[in-house]
């Protein structure tokens, strides 16, 4: 495109910036102290936005040669690199998270992020057996962290159940919330799915807030007892009975973010393993044909119902799971941890990813949630930054950050496939 | 029975609010098949348009009568109008024709992006404003209780209604209505016939996001309390609606919204407050259990 061209495109593109920031960035509405409302004006941020844009669109345009972007679905070069080194790639990560608490320099900062992106990343593996594998759109995932997590929660307030136990407990109890979901969404497809599992979780952020008498409501329930390394607890006082002193090392708080990184990098795995070897058996291949035509799973017999309602169960089990974890890693929980922008994010993550891709769950976190973390200097900006990096990196890569698929079964040689050739499910 | 009188005036003109809403949801979805998740926060925008408006108009001392009432309306309507077409072109146009799921992670990022925004540049603090048409009249007593129908009920109900009977003129009547439902039909063959695919949904988002700058204004005149997060709640309850009415039905989206308005505000009313969206999306799921397209919606054929 020639420079004038381009000129009135980005010409056109402030001026529509101009009519978008002019009232909401250039009049700010206040509350005055006497209480009424008063505009202030900003009409030099409105000058640079528009500024920026005109910039913005000038060297977009000149830069593609066309107007707009196109999303590629196809492999892009940096994929078929990656899956070149994708023999090394996913054990090459695994060995960095195995290693990472013995890296010099990493501390206790670097850890606890370590321990919110495999959160991610285990909340993200449980959705996509959901989402990926079954097909089945669900916007309530939270629904069932929320579950898991006060589950732990109340069993150890009420019955003082120590983790070990509580954590099983409430996967289970997560599960049956999923069954629960799953019974009456089994005729629904598509968006109508879609709506109801985030009602569902919307009840159930409701239950938890209005239920004070069980959940302690808006406050949440606090003093949630943290886990035991085989019975030692992590205690700063040292001596006999407790991890350092069983051990013979200096106490340190540091051990415990150790033990809980583990901890959750060990459930992340049993998730990851669940799924790949389900997905060999029966149960995953029905899911992948339930995902990729319901109408042909019927008419070869696989039972729909036993189908749907295991991927649900399951699903929820594990984000059960990751819900103990996070109470007892928090100590604290309350139902502002469990709102739909969480649900949200977990899906974004599932699907920036790539779904029904491991490894790219895992970027994804990684990319998502670290990324989030890189950014935390832009304090109230951060959303917005999330927000639009969620928005450029799907219209760019729509089959997610890993555009390339392993067929669970394949004739003679097992290749990784485009991941537009897999189908998305209708569920 | 006074009681349950002022219950169906406050549920209709809340059921109203959220019909406006859910219209814009059941176009955008009829016509290209996506939860347009950004809805409910244009909506949002579509609020605090109507504030700034106001208070321009309160600057150059003209607030006053029906004529700055239909000015603050045609400002939000317009400038929502302008969000909703910019949202289509960034986020959705170039996924068109891409997996389903692509647009939906786009509209819930644009949702982030939209609320965010309005956090950053007006403020995270409640905006109240102070009614603009105060009063109504009694319309009827019984005991100690007055059944009160206010002058802003009348407007929402009146303006809705005047709104909505325009817009089915346009879907029925006019070309682009026309065009519209046979790109609801058939996208490709519309487009084989000559009918500029684009343009229809661009045009269709525009009506849609400007319905949502309705519903914003006569929220902020009914309510007088705004923040940056109503666009989610209110968004969720309206594609409750649309899809409880049917979704891709018009009337079905304006019935649904008025049974919500109705079961939150009955439910309020009669059994507790902080359950009234528990009832609501009840409804929602008990009502696709048994009729899982929804009240008016079509059945779907399936093919193999």
């Amino acid at each position: 495109m020639n420079l004038p061209a381009a000129l009135k495109d980005a010409a056109l593109g402030a001026l529509v910036a101009l009519g978008l920031f002019a009232p909401l960035v250039g009049l700010r509405t206040d509350v005055a102290p006497g209480g009424g409302l008063f505009l202030r004006t900003r009409w030099a941020d409105v000058a640079i936005l528009c500024g920026l844009v005109f910039a913005g669109r000038l060297a977009l345009v000149l830069w593609t040669g066309r107007r707009g972007l196109r999303p590629s679905t196809a492999p892009g070069p940096w994929t078929a690199r990656l899956q070149q080194a994708g023999r090394f790639f996913a054990p090459a990560m695994l060995a960095a998270a195995l290693v990472l608490p013995a890296i010099p320099g990493i501390g206790r900062y670097e850890l606890d992020l370590g321990i919110l992106v495999l959160t991610y990343v285990m909340l993200g593996w449980g959705l996509n057996i959901v989402v990926g594998l079954a097909g089945l759109l669900d916007l309530g995932y939270v629904a069932f962290y929320a579950v898991g997590a006060y589950a732990y929660a109340l069993l150890a307030q009420h019955f003082g159940l120590s983790f070990w136990i509580g954590l099983p407990l409430a996967g289970i109890l997560a599960a049956f919330a999923g069954i629960l979901l799953g019974f009456p969404v089994l005729r629904l497809r598509g968006d109508y799915l879609a709506i109801v599992t985030l009602a569902f979780g919307e009840i159930i952020r409701v239950l938890l807030i209005n239920w004070a008498s069980l959940t302690g409501g808006p406050n949440g329930i606090g003093g949630i007892p943290r886990p035991s390394f085989f019975g030692l607890p992590f205690s700063m006082a040292g001596g006999e009975g407790t991890f350092a002193g069983f051990f013979g090392l200096e106490p340190s708080p540091v051990h415990r973010v150790i033990f809980l990184y583990y901890l959750i990098l060990g459930l992340a795995l049993l998730t990851n393993w669940v799924t790949i070897r389900l997905r060999r058996q029966p149960l995953g291949r029905a899911w992948e044909a339930l995902r990729e035509d319901e109408i042909a799973c019927r008419a070869l017999g696989i039972n729909v119902t036993t189908t749907k309602l295991s991927a649900f169960a399951l699903g929820a089990m594990f984000g059960g799971f990751a819900g103990a974890f996070f109470a007892t890693r928090q100590a604290f929980i309350s139902p502002e941890s469990f709102t739909f922008i969480e649900s949200a994010i977990i899906l974004a993550i599932v699907v920036l990813g790539g779904l029904g891709s491991q490894v790219g769950v895992a970027v994804a976190a990684l990319v998502m949630i670290g990324g989030f973390e890189l950014f935390r200097d832009l304090e109230e900006w951060r959303m917005l930054v999330f927000g639009g990096a969620m928005v450029v990196i799907m219209v760019l890569r729509p089959r997610g950050l890993v555009g390339t698929r392993t067929p669970s079964i394949a004739l003679r040689e097992r290749r990784a496939i485009g991941g537009d050739l897999v189908g998305e499910g209708r569920g | 029975m006074a009681y349950a009188l002022q219950q169906l005036i406050n549920g209709i003109s809340l059921g109203m609010i959220y019909g406006l809403i859910a219209v814009g949801y059941t176009m955008v979805y009829g016509i290209i098949g996506m939860i347009n998740f950004a809805h409910g926060d244009v909506f949002m925008i579509g609020a605090f348009l109507a504030l700034i408006a106001v208070l321009l108009l309160q600057l150059g001392g003209l607030m006053d009568g029906p004529a700055a009432i239909l000015l603050v309306l045609l400002f939000s309507m317009a400038f929502s109008a302008l969000y909703g077409w910019t949202l289509e072109r960034v986020a959705y146009r170039p996924l068109r024709g891409s997996f389903r799921l692509a647009p939906l992670i786009t509209a819930i990022g644009m949702s982030i992006v939209l609320q965010n925004y309005v956090q950053v540049s007006q403020g995270a603090r409640v905006k109240p404003l102070e009614p603009l048409v105060p009063g109504g009249i009694e319309v009827f007593r019984e005991g100690g209780f007055v059944v009160q129908l206010s002058y802003v009920q009348m407007l929402i109900v009146g303006v809705t209604l005047a709104v909505l009977a325009i817009f089915t003129l346009l879907v029925t009547r006019t070309p682009l209505g026309r065009a519209m439902r046979a790109c609801e039909q058939d996208q490709r063959m519309a487009a084989l016939l000559g009918i500029d695919t684009d343009r229809t949904i661009s045009l269709t988002f525009v009506i849609g996001t400007a319905l949502a700058g309705v519903a914003g204004t006569m929220y902020l005149l009914r309510y007088g309390v705004i923040d940056f997060y109503i666009g989610f709640l209110a968004g969720v309850k309206a594609f409750t609606a649309a899809v409880l009415g049917g979704i891709g039905s018009l009337p079905g989206a304006v019935l649904g919204g008025l049974l919500i308005g109705l079961i939150e505000t009955f439910w309020s009313a009669y059994f507790s407050v902080q359950y009234k969206d528990v009832a609501a999306f009840s409804i929602l799921i008990l009502t696709l259990i048994f009729l899982p397209t929804g009240l008016l919606g079509r059945q779907e054929v399936e093919k193999v």
